[in-house]
Protein backbone atom coordinates (compact mmCIF):
# COMPACT_ATOMS: atom_id res chain seq x y z
CA UNK A 1 0.00 0.00 0.00
CA UNK A 2 2.76 2.40 1.07
CA UNK A 3 4.67 1.55 -2.07
CA UNK A 4 1.69 2.28 -4.29
CA UNK A 5 1.23 5.68 -2.63
CA UNK A 6 4.87 6.64 -3.16
CA UNK A 7 4.63 5.68 -6.82
CA UNK A 8 1.43 7.70 -7.25
CA UNK A 9 2.98 10.74 -5.57
CA UNK A 10 6.16 10.50 -7.58
CA UNK A 11 4.23 10.13 -10.81
CA UNK A 12 2.19 13.20 -9.94
CA UNK A 13 5.34 15.16 -9.03
CA UNK A 14 7.21 14.13 -12.17
CA UNK A 15 4.13 14.71 -14.30
CA UNK A 16 3.70 18.25 -12.97
CA UNK A 17 7.32 19.01 -13.52
CA UNK A 18 7.25 17.66 -17.02
CA UNK A 19 4.22 19.47 -18.45
CA UNK A 20 4.51 22.59 -16.32
CA UNK A 21 0.91 22.71 -14.97
CA UNK A 22 0.65 25.39 -12.29
CA UNK A 23 -1.78 25.47 -9.42
CA UNK A 24 -5.26 26.87 -10.11
CA UNK A 25 -4.91 30.02 -8.04
CA UNK A 26 -1.55 31.12 -9.26
CA UNK A 27 -1.48 33.81 -11.89
CA UNK A 28 0.92 36.58 -12.60
CA UNK A 29 0.63 40.30 -13.18
CA UNK A 30 1.24 39.53 -16.81
CA UNK A 31 -1.82 37.26 -16.81
CA UNK A 32 -3.92 40.06 -15.29
CA UNK A 33 -2.76 42.48 -17.91
CA UNK A 34 -3.56 40.01 -20.66
CA UNK A 35 -7.05 39.29 -19.34
CA UNK A 36 -7.78 42.96 -18.89
CA UNK A 37 -6.65 43.61 -22.43
CA UNK A 38 -9.01 40.89 -23.65
CA UNK A 39 -11.85 42.40 -21.63
CA UNK A 40 -11.16 45.94 -22.79
CA UNK A 41 -11.10 44.84 -26.43
CA UNK A 42 -14.64 43.53 -25.94
CA UNK A 43 -15.64 46.79 -24.18
CA UNK A 44 -14.23 48.68 -27.16
CA UNK A 45 -16.21 46.49 -29.54
CA UNK A 46 -19.32 47.13 -27.41
CA UNK A 47 -18.70 50.87 -27.53
CA UNK A 48 -18.52 50.68 -31.33
CA UNK A 49 -21.78 48.72 -31.54
CA UNK A 50 -23.46 51.03 -29.03
CA UNK A 51 -22.64 53.97 -31.31
CA UNK A 52 -23.69 52.34 -34.58
CA UNK A 53 -27.02 51.65 -36.29
CA UNK A 54 -27.89 48.17 -34.98
CA UNK A 55 -31.42 48.29 -36.38
CA UNK A 56 -32.91 49.44 -39.66
CA UNK A 57 -33.35 53.18 -39.17
CA UNK A 58 -29.92 54.70 -38.43
CA UNK A 59 -30.83 55.26 -34.77
CA UNK A 60 -28.13 54.16 -32.30
CA UNK A 61 -28.19 53.35 -28.58
CA UNK A 62 -26.01 56.32 -27.60
CA UNK A 63 -28.57 58.78 -28.95
CA UNK A 64 -30.68 58.24 -25.81
CA UNK A 65 -27.89 56.87 -23.60
CA UNK A 66 -24.66 58.87 -23.91
CA UNK A 67 -21.89 56.94 -22.13
CA UNK A 68 -24.55 54.24 -21.62
CA UNK A 69 -26.09 56.43 -18.91
CA UNK A 70 -29.69 55.82 -17.84
CA UNK A 71 -29.32 52.09 -18.58
CA UNK A 72 -28.83 51.14 -14.91
CA UNK A 73 -27.19 47.72 -15.44
CA UNK A 74 -26.75 47.39 -11.67
CA UNK A 75 -30.53 47.17 -11.19
CA UNK A 76 -31.06 43.99 -13.27
CA UNK A 77 -32.65 41.53 -13.14
CA UNK A 78 -35.72 43.53 -12.22
CA UNK A 79 -39.47 43.57 -12.69
CA UNK A 80 -40.24 45.48 -15.86
CA UNK A 81 -43.88 46.45 -15.57
CA UNK A 82 -44.28 46.98 -19.32
CA UNK A 83 -43.09 43.41 -20.02
CA UNK A 84 -44.89 42.01 -16.99
CA UNK A 85 -42.04 39.92 -15.58
CA UNK A 86 -38.53 39.99 -14.17
CA UNK A 87 -36.08 40.51 -17.03
CA UNK A 88 -32.31 40.73 -17.52
CA UNK A 89 -30.40 43.68 -19.00
CA UNK A 90 -30.00 41.77 -22.27
CA UNK A 91 -33.79 41.55 -22.62
CA UNK A 92 -33.94 45.34 -22.46
CA UNK A 93 -31.07 45.69 -24.95
CA UNK A 94 -33.08 43.57 -27.36
CA UNK A 95 -36.23 45.56 -26.63
CA UNK A 96 -34.41 48.75 -27.64
CA UNK A 97 -32.99 47.13 -30.78
CA UNK A 98 -36.49 46.01 -31.79
CA UNK A 99 -38.37 49.23 -30.96
CA UNK A 100 -36.55 52.56 -31.21
CA UNK A 101 -33.94 51.00 -33.54
CA UNK A 102 -36.56 49.01 -35.52
CA UNK A 103 -34.22 46.01 -35.85
CA UNK A 104 -34.04 42.28 -35.22
CA UNK A 105 -33.17 41.02 -31.71
CA UNK A 106 -29.72 39.53 -31.07
CA UNK A 107 -29.33 35.96 -29.81
CA UNK A 108 -28.81 36.17 -26.06
CA UNK A 109 -25.33 34.59 -26.39
CA UNK A 110 -24.36 36.55 -29.50
CA UNK A 111 -20.83 37.98 -29.07
CA UNK A 112 -22.36 41.35 -29.97
CA UNK A 113 -24.73 41.06 -27.00
CA UNK A 114 -21.81 40.20 -24.68
CA UNK A 115 -19.88 43.18 -26.07
CA UNK A 116 -22.83 45.56 -25.51
CA UNK A 117 -23.19 44.31 -21.95
CA UNK A 118 -19.47 44.68 -21.37
CA UNK A 119 -19.54 48.32 -22.52
CA UNK A 120 -22.72 49.21 -20.61
CA UNK A 121 -21.50 47.70 -17.32
CA UNK A 122 -17.98 49.10 -17.77
CA UNK A 123 -19.38 52.64 -18.03
CA UNK A 124 -21.17 51.94 -14.73
CA UNK A 125 -18.11 50.52 -12.95
CA UNK A 126 -17.92 51.22 -9.24
CA UNK A 127 -21.68 51.37 -8.70
CA UNK A 128 -22.94 48.87 -6.08
CA UNK A 129 -25.36 46.22 -7.30
CA UNK A 130 -29.01 46.97 -6.58
CA UNK A 131 -30.98 44.22 -8.33
CA UNK A 132 -34.69 44.93 -8.57
CA UNK A 133 -34.33 48.70 -8.07
CA UNK A 134 -36.45 51.13 -10.03
CA UNK B 1 -70.14 94.35 -45.04
CA UNK B 2 -70.27 97.45 -42.87
CA UNK B 3 -72.61 97.26 -39.93
CA UNK B 4 -75.22 100.02 -39.77
CA UNK B 5 -74.98 102.09 -36.62
CA UNK B 6 -78.37 102.30 -34.95
CA UNK B 7 -79.24 104.57 -32.03
CA UNK B 8 -79.87 101.53 -29.80
CA UNK B 9 -76.53 99.92 -30.78
CA UNK B 10 -74.62 103.14 -30.22
CA UNK B 11 -76.07 103.57 -26.72
CA UNK B 12 -75.25 99.95 -25.86
CA UNK B 13 -71.63 100.30 -26.96
CA UNK B 14 -71.27 103.60 -25.09
CA UNK B 15 -72.53 101.91 -21.92
CA UNK B 16 -69.91 99.13 -22.28
CA UNK B 17 -67.17 101.71 -22.84
CA UNK B 18 -68.27 103.66 -19.78
CA UNK B 19 -68.25 100.50 -17.66
CA UNK B 20 -64.75 99.65 -18.88
CA UNK B 21 -63.53 103.11 -17.97
CA UNK B 22 -64.67 102.66 -14.40
CA UNK B 23 -63.06 99.18 -13.94
CA UNK B 24 -60.66 99.08 -10.99
CA UNK B 25 -57.08 99.50 -12.23
CA UNK B 26 -55.99 96.16 -10.82
CA UNK B 27 -58.05 94.39 -13.48
CA UNK B 28 -56.40 96.21 -16.34
CA UNK B 29 -53.01 95.43 -17.90
CA UNK B 30 -50.77 98.43 -17.31
CA UNK B 31 -48.84 98.72 -20.51
CA UNK B 32 -48.77 102.28 -21.71
CA UNK B 33 -45.75 104.28 -22.66
CA UNK B 34 -42.99 103.49 -25.08
CA UNK B 35 -40.60 100.79 -23.92
CA UNK B 36 -42.83 99.41 -21.19
CA UNK B 37 -42.81 95.64 -21.54
CA UNK B 38 -46.19 94.16 -22.30
CA UNK B 39 -47.33 90.69 -21.44
CA UNK B 40 -47.53 88.31 -24.36
CA UNK B 41 -47.18 84.68 -25.31
CA UNK B 42 -44.79 82.88 -27.58
CA UNK B 43 -43.97 79.21 -28.15
CA UNK B 44 -40.73 77.24 -28.33
CA UNK B 45 -40.07 74.07 -30.32
CA UNK B 46 -36.61 72.57 -30.31
CA UNK B 47 -34.28 69.67 -31.07
CA UNK B 48 -36.28 67.58 -33.54
CA UNK B 49 -33.23 65.79 -35.01
CA UNK B 50 -35.02 64.74 -38.19
CA UNK B 51 -32.99 61.83 -39.53
CA UNK B 52 -32.75 60.89 -43.17
CA UNK B 53 -32.65 57.11 -43.81
CA UNK B 54 -32.71 56.92 -47.61
CA UNK B 55 -34.75 58.30 -50.51
CA UNK B 56 -37.81 59.89 -48.95
CA UNK B 57 -37.55 57.84 -45.74
CA UNK B 58 -36.98 59.55 -42.39
CA UNK B 59 -37.02 58.18 -38.83
CA UNK B 60 -40.74 57.94 -38.10
CA UNK B 61 -40.44 58.57 -34.36
CA UNK B 62 -38.64 61.92 -34.73
CA UNK B 63 -40.93 63.13 -37.52
CA UNK B 64 -43.88 62.40 -35.27
CA UNK B 65 -42.47 64.58 -32.47
CA UNK B 66 -42.08 67.69 -34.61
CA UNK B 67 -45.43 67.19 -36.35
CA UNK B 68 -47.17 66.88 -32.98
CA UNK B 69 -45.58 70.09 -31.68
CA UNK B 70 -46.54 71.98 -34.85
CA UNK B 71 -50.15 70.75 -34.68
CA UNK B 72 -50.48 71.68 -31.01
CA UNK B 73 -48.93 75.08 -31.62
CA UNK B 74 -51.51 75.74 -34.30
CA UNK B 75 -54.27 75.03 -31.78
CA UNK B 76 -52.92 77.51 -29.23
CA UNK B 77 -55.47 79.93 -27.89
CA UNK B 78 -54.69 82.75 -27.52
CA UNK B 79 -52.32 82.56 -30.48
CA UNK B 80 -48.62 82.98 -29.79
CA UNK B 81 -47.06 86.18 -31.14
CA UNK B 82 -44.36 83.96 -32.70
CA UNK B 83 -42.75 80.56 -32.39
CA UNK B 84 -39.04 80.02 -31.77
CA UNK B 85 -37.31 77.03 -33.28
CA UNK B 86 -34.39 76.30 -30.93
CA UNK B 87 -32.00 74.40 -33.22
CA UNK B 88 -31.08 70.85 -34.23
CA UNK B 89 -33.83 70.58 -36.81
CA UNK B 90 -31.59 68.04 -38.62
CA UNK B 91 -29.56 65.12 -37.29
CA UNK B 92 -26.61 65.23 -39.70
CA UNK B 93 -27.10 68.67 -41.27
CA UNK B 94 -28.17 67.13 -44.57
CA UNK B 95 -30.06 69.16 -47.16
CA UNK B 96 -32.71 66.42 -47.19
CA UNK B 97 -33.18 66.76 -43.43
CA UNK B 98 -33.32 70.56 -43.37
CA UNK B 99 -35.73 70.68 -46.30
CA UNK B 100 -37.89 68.01 -44.67
CA UNK B 101 -37.88 70.08 -41.48
CA UNK B 102 -38.84 73.24 -43.35
CA UNK B 103 -41.73 71.39 -44.94
CA UNK B 104 -43.10 70.26 -41.56
CA UNK B 105 -42.50 73.70 -40.03
CA UNK B 106 -44.28 75.37 -42.97
CA UNK B 107 -47.56 74.04 -41.53
CA UNK B 108 -47.18 76.45 -38.60
CA UNK B 109 -49.64 79.32 -38.77
CA UNK B 110 -47.38 81.64 -36.80
CA UNK B 111 -44.17 83.50 -37.65
CA UNK B 112 -40.99 81.62 -36.70
CA UNK B 113 -37.70 82.87 -35.25
CA UNK B 114 -34.82 80.46 -35.81
CA UNK B 115 -31.83 79.48 -33.66
CA UNK B 116 -29.15 77.25 -35.19
CA UNK B 117 -27.91 74.05 -33.50
CA UNK B 118 -24.71 72.06 -34.05
CA UNK B 119 -26.56 69.34 -35.98
CA UNK B 120 -27.68 71.98 -38.49
CA UNK B 121 -24.24 73.52 -38.80
CA UNK B 122 -21.28 71.16 -38.96
CA UNK B 123 -21.85 69.59 -42.38
CA UNK B 124 -21.73 72.79 -44.47
CA UNK B 125 -20.80 75.22 -41.68
CA UNK B 126 -24.23 76.84 -41.79
CA UNK B 127 -24.42 77.62 -45.50
CA UNK B 128 -27.84 76.03 -46.17
CA UNK B 129 -29.22 77.51 -42.95
CA UNK B 130 -28.14 81.05 -43.79
CA UNK B 131 -29.22 80.77 -47.44
CA UNK B 132 -32.63 79.18 -46.92
CA UNK B 133 -33.70 79.55 -43.30
CA UNK B 134 -32.35 82.41 -41.24
CA UNK B 135 -29.47 84.51 -40.09
CA UNK B 136 -27.69 82.93 -37.13
CA UNK B 137 -26.98 86.10 -35.14
CA UNK B 138 -29.63 88.81 -34.87
CA UNK B 139 -31.87 90.75 -32.52
CA UNK B 140 -35.39 92.13 -32.56
CA UNK B 141 -37.72 94.07 -30.30
CA UNK B 142 -41.15 92.83 -29.40
CA UNK B 143 -43.63 94.62 -27.14
CA UNK B 144 -40.94 96.25 -25.04
CA UNK B 145 -38.69 93.18 -24.78
CA UNK B 146 -35.32 92.97 -26.56
CA UNK B 147 -34.67 89.52 -28.05
CA UNK B 148 -31.20 88.38 -29.08
CA UNK B 149 -30.39 85.21 -31.04
CA UNK B 150 -26.82 83.88 -30.88
CA UNK B 151 -24.98 81.10 -32.66
CA UNK B 152 -23.47 79.48 -29.56
CA UNK B 153 -22.32 76.23 -31.17
CA UNK B 154 -19.15 77.53 -32.83
CA UNK B 155 -15.86 75.91 -31.91
CA UNK B 156 -12.11 76.11 -32.47
CA UNK B 157 -10.82 76.27 -36.06
CA UNK B 158 -8.22 73.61 -35.30
CA UNK B 159 -11.05 71.16 -34.57
CA UNK B 160 -13.12 72.22 -37.57
CA UNK B 161 -10.15 71.62 -39.89
CA UNK B 162 -8.93 68.32 -38.46
CA UNK B 163 -11.38 66.06 -40.35
CA UNK B 164 -11.02 64.35 -43.72
CA UNK B 165 -14.50 65.37 -44.90
CA UNK B 166 -17.47 67.53 -43.87
CA UNK B 167 -19.46 64.33 -43.21
CA UNK B 168 -16.78 63.05 -40.83
CA UNK B 169 -16.75 66.41 -39.03
CA UNK B 170 -20.55 66.35 -38.75
CA UNK B 171 -20.75 62.80 -37.39
CA UNK B 172 -18.07 63.57 -34.81
CA UNK B 173 -19.96 66.64 -33.61
CA UNK B 174 -23.24 64.70 -33.66
CA UNK B 175 -21.97 62.14 -31.14
CA UNK B 176 -22.77 63.68 -27.75
CA UNK B 177 -20.37 61.52 -25.71
CA UNK B 178 -17.51 61.84 -28.20
CA UNK B 179 -14.13 61.94 -26.43
CA UNK B 180 -12.86 63.66 -29.61
CA UNK B 181 -15.52 66.37 -29.42
CA UNK B 182 -14.87 70.08 -28.99
CA UNK B 183 -16.50 72.62 -26.67
CA UNK B 184 -19.05 75.10 -28.00
CA UNK B 185 -18.39 78.80 -27.94
CA UNK B 186 -19.92 82.11 -29.00
CA UNK B 187 -16.61 83.67 -30.05
CA UNK B 188 -15.26 87.20 -29.64
CA UNK B 189 -16.75 88.46 -32.89
CA UNK B 190 -20.29 87.71 -31.77
CA UNK B 191 -19.62 88.92 -28.24
CA UNK B 192 -18.48 92.27 -29.66
CA UNK B 193 -21.59 92.36 -31.82
CA UNK B 194 -23.70 91.64 -28.71
CA UNK B 195 -22.01 94.44 -26.80
CA UNK B 196 -22.80 96.89 -29.61
CA UNK B 197 -26.34 95.58 -30.02
CA UNK B 198 -27.08 96.05 -26.32
CA UNK B 199 -25.43 99.47 -26.14
CA UNK B 200 -28.63 101.04 -27.48
CA UNK B 201 -30.90 99.21 -25.05
CA UNK B 202 -31.83 100.70 -21.67
CA UNK B 203 -30.77 98.69 -18.64
CA UNK B 204 -34.35 98.19 -17.46
CA UNK B 205 -35.51 96.71 -20.77
CA UNK B 206 -36.10 92.98 -20.34
CA UNK B 207 -33.59 90.96 -22.42
CA UNK B 208 -34.28 87.47 -23.73
CA UNK B 209 -31.27 85.70 -25.25
CA UNK B 210 -31.87 82.56 -27.29
CA UNK B 211 -29.01 80.19 -27.98
CA UNK B 212 -28.78 76.50 -28.74
CA UNK B 213 -26.29 75.53 -26.04
CA UNK B 214 -26.70 76.70 -22.44
CA UNK B 215 -24.73 79.91 -21.91
CA UNK B 216 -23.24 78.45 -18.73
CA UNK B 217 -21.23 75.39 -17.80
CA UNK B 218 -22.88 72.16 -16.73
CA UNK B 219 -21.06 69.12 -18.15
CA UNK B 220 -18.19 69.36 -20.60
CA UNK B 221 -18.10 65.69 -21.77
CA UNK B 222 -21.55 66.12 -23.38
CA UNK B 223 -21.13 69.77 -24.35
CA UNK B 224 -23.78 70.91 -21.89
CA UNK B 225 -21.35 73.77 -21.96
CA UNK B 226 -20.28 76.99 -23.67
CA UNK B 227 -16.58 77.62 -23.29
CA UNK B 228 -16.76 81.43 -23.24
CA UNK B 229 -20.06 81.59 -21.32
CA UNK B 230 -18.63 83.91 -18.66
CA UNK B 231 -17.73 86.50 -21.29
CA UNK B 232 -21.31 86.49 -22.61
CA UNK B 233 -22.72 86.65 -19.07
CA UNK B 234 -20.50 89.66 -18.33
CA UNK B 235 -22.11 91.57 -21.22
CA UNK B 236 -25.60 90.69 -19.90
CA UNK B 237 -24.89 91.46 -16.23
CA UNK B 238 -25.73 95.21 -16.27
CA UNK B 239 -29.33 94.53 -17.34
CA UNK B 240 -32.03 94.16 -14.70
CA UNK B 241 -34.03 91.31 -16.21
CA UNK B 242 -32.24 88.80 -18.39
CA UNK B 243 -33.50 85.38 -19.47
CA UNK B 244 -31.49 82.91 -21.53
CA UNK B 245 -33.54 80.26 -23.32
CA UNK B 246 -31.67 77.31 -24.79
CA UNK B 247 -32.11 73.86 -26.29
CA UNK B 248 -29.50 71.12 -26.70
CA UNK B 249 -29.95 69.39 -23.33
CA UNK B 250 -33.32 67.73 -24.11
CA UNK B 251 -34.54 68.08 -20.53
CA UNK B 252 -36.08 70.33 -17.92
CA UNK B 253 -33.18 72.36 -16.57
CA UNK B 254 -33.04 75.81 -15.01
CA UNK B 255 -30.58 77.99 -13.22
CA UNK B 256 -29.95 81.49 -11.94
CA UNK B 257 -26.54 83.17 -12.17
CA UNK B 258 -26.63 86.74 -10.83
CA UNK B 259 -29.35 88.57 -12.71
CA UNK B 260 -29.54 85.95 -15.49
CA UNK B 261 -32.24 83.26 -15.49
CA UNK B 262 -31.55 80.20 -17.63
CA UNK B 263 -34.25 77.85 -18.90
CA UNK B 264 -33.83 74.78 -21.10
CA UNK B 265 -36.39 73.58 -23.62
CA UNK B 266 -37.55 70.03 -24.24
CA UNK B 267 -36.70 68.12 -27.40
CA UNK B 268 -39.48 66.86 -29.64
CA UNK B 269 -37.34 63.80 -30.50
CA UNK B 270 -35.87 62.11 -27.41
CA UNK B 271 -34.72 63.01 -23.87
CA UNK B 272 -31.09 63.14 -22.71
CA UNK B 273 -30.23 61.77 -19.29
CA UNK B 274 -29.04 64.20 -16.62
CA UNK B 275 -25.23 64.17 -16.31
CA UNK B 276 -25.75 62.97 -12.73
CA UNK B 277 -26.46 59.52 -14.22
CA UNK B 278 -22.96 59.20 -15.71
CA UNK B 279 -20.94 58.47 -12.61
CA UNK B 280 -17.43 58.49 -14.09
CA UNK B 281 -17.22 62.28 -14.53
CA UNK B 282 -18.01 65.30 -12.37
CA UNK B 283 -20.88 67.60 -13.30
CA UNK B 284 -22.24 71.02 -12.28
CA UNK B 285 -25.98 70.44 -12.50
CA UNK B 286 -27.80 73.51 -11.12
CA UNK B 287 -29.07 72.79 -7.63
CA UNK B 288 -32.39 74.57 -8.14
CA UNK B 289 -33.51 72.31 -11.01
CA UNK B 290 -36.21 69.80 -10.13
CA UNK B 291 -35.59 66.99 -12.63
CA UNK B 292 -38.17 65.83 -15.12
CA UNK B 293 -39.46 62.29 -14.69
CA UNK B 294 -37.12 59.51 -15.78
CA UNK B 295 -38.13 58.59 -19.31
CA UNK B 296 -40.26 55.52 -19.88
CA UNK B 297 -38.93 54.01 -23.13
CA UNK B 298 -42.18 52.11 -23.65
CA UNK B 299 -43.93 55.42 -24.28
CA UNK B 300 -42.29 56.82 -27.37
CA UNK B 301 -43.14 60.45 -26.66
CA UNK B 302 -42.38 60.37 -22.96
CA UNK B 303 -39.94 63.02 -21.72
CA UNK B 304 -40.27 64.98 -24.96
CA UNK B 305 -42.41 68.04 -25.67
CA UNK B 306 -42.36 71.78 -26.26
CA UNK B 307 -43.06 75.02 -24.36
CA UNK B 308 -45.59 77.81 -24.15
CA UNK B 309 -43.83 80.88 -22.79
CA UNK B 310 -45.66 83.75 -21.20
CA UNK B 311 -43.79 87.00 -20.96
CA UNK B 312 -44.99 88.37 -17.61
CA UNK B 313 -43.59 91.64 -16.33
CA UNK B 314 -40.40 91.08 -18.30
CA UNK B 315 -39.87 87.53 -16.98
CA UNK B 316 -40.57 84.26 -18.78
CA UNK B 317 -43.06 81.81 -17.29
CA UNK B 318 -42.45 78.48 -18.95
CA UNK B 319 -45.29 76.01 -19.45
CA UNK B 320 -43.56 72.78 -20.37
CA UNK B 321 -45.97 70.78 -22.51
CA UNK B 322 -45.02 67.19 -21.71
CA UNK B 323 -46.76 64.64 -23.84
CA UNK B 324 -46.78 61.62 -21.57
CA UNK B 325 -46.51 63.36 -18.20
CA UNK B 326 -48.23 66.15 -16.32
CA UNK B 327 -47.19 69.56 -17.65
CA UNK B 328 -44.72 71.50 -15.55
CA UNK B 329 -44.74 75.26 -14.91
CA UNK B 330 -41.60 77.24 -14.19
CA UNK B 331 -42.07 80.76 -12.86
CA UNK B 332 -39.64 83.42 -11.68
CA UNK B 333 -40.05 83.96 -7.94
CA UNK B 334 -39.43 87.64 -7.19
CA UNK B 335 -38.88 87.03 -3.49
CA UNK B 336 -36.32 84.25 -4.01
CA UNK B 337 -34.78 85.81 -7.11
CA UNK B 338 -34.77 82.63 -9.18
CA UNK B 339 -37.23 80.47 -11.15
CA UNK B 340 -39.20 77.80 -9.31
CA UNK B 341 -41.39 74.91 -10.33
CA UNK B 342 -44.88 75.87 -9.19
CA UNK B 343 -45.65 72.36 -7.87
CA UNK B 344 -42.44 70.41 -7.25
CA UNK B 345 -39.93 73.00 -5.99
CA UNK B 346 -40.78 72.05 -2.42
CA UNK B 347 -38.88 68.76 -1.85
CA UNK B 348 -41.90 67.38 0.05
CA UNK B 349 -43.94 67.47 -3.16
CA UNK B 350 -41.52 65.53 -5.37
CA UNK B 351 -42.30 62.11 -6.78
CA UNK B 352 -40.12 58.97 -7.22
CA UNK B 353 -39.70 59.22 -11.05
CA UNK B 354 -37.91 62.57 -10.53
CA UNK B 355 -35.02 60.73 -8.88
CA UNK B 356 -32.18 60.24 -11.37
CA UNK B 357 -29.16 58.11 -10.58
Amino acid sequence: MKRVLIIVCMTAFIGTGLVGISSADEFTKKDLEKWNKEFMSVVKEGEKLFHSALGSNKVSCDMCHPNASNTHPETYPKFQKQIGKVVALRDMINWCIQNPLEGKPLKLDDPKMIALEAYITYERRGKPLEPGKH
Amino acid sequence: MKKKITRRGFLKRSAVAAAAATLPLSLVELSWGKGNPQNFTFAYISDSHLTHIKGTEFVRNFDKGLKKAVTECNFMSPKPDFVVYGGDLAQLGKKEELEHGLEIMSKLRHPVRWVIGEHDFYLDLGRFWEDKISKTTYSFDHKGVHFVVLNSILTYDSWINRWKSPAERMSNMARLDNPNGSPFMVGDRQINWLRKDLAKVSKDTPIVVMSHSPLYKIFKPWNFWTDDAEKVQAVLMPFKKVTVLHGHVHQILYNQIGNITFQAMMSTAWPWPYPISYIQKKHQIPKITVFMNRADPFHERDATGWSILNMEDGRVTNHYKLWENKDRILKYDKRLGYPVDTVYQNPANRIPPQEHY
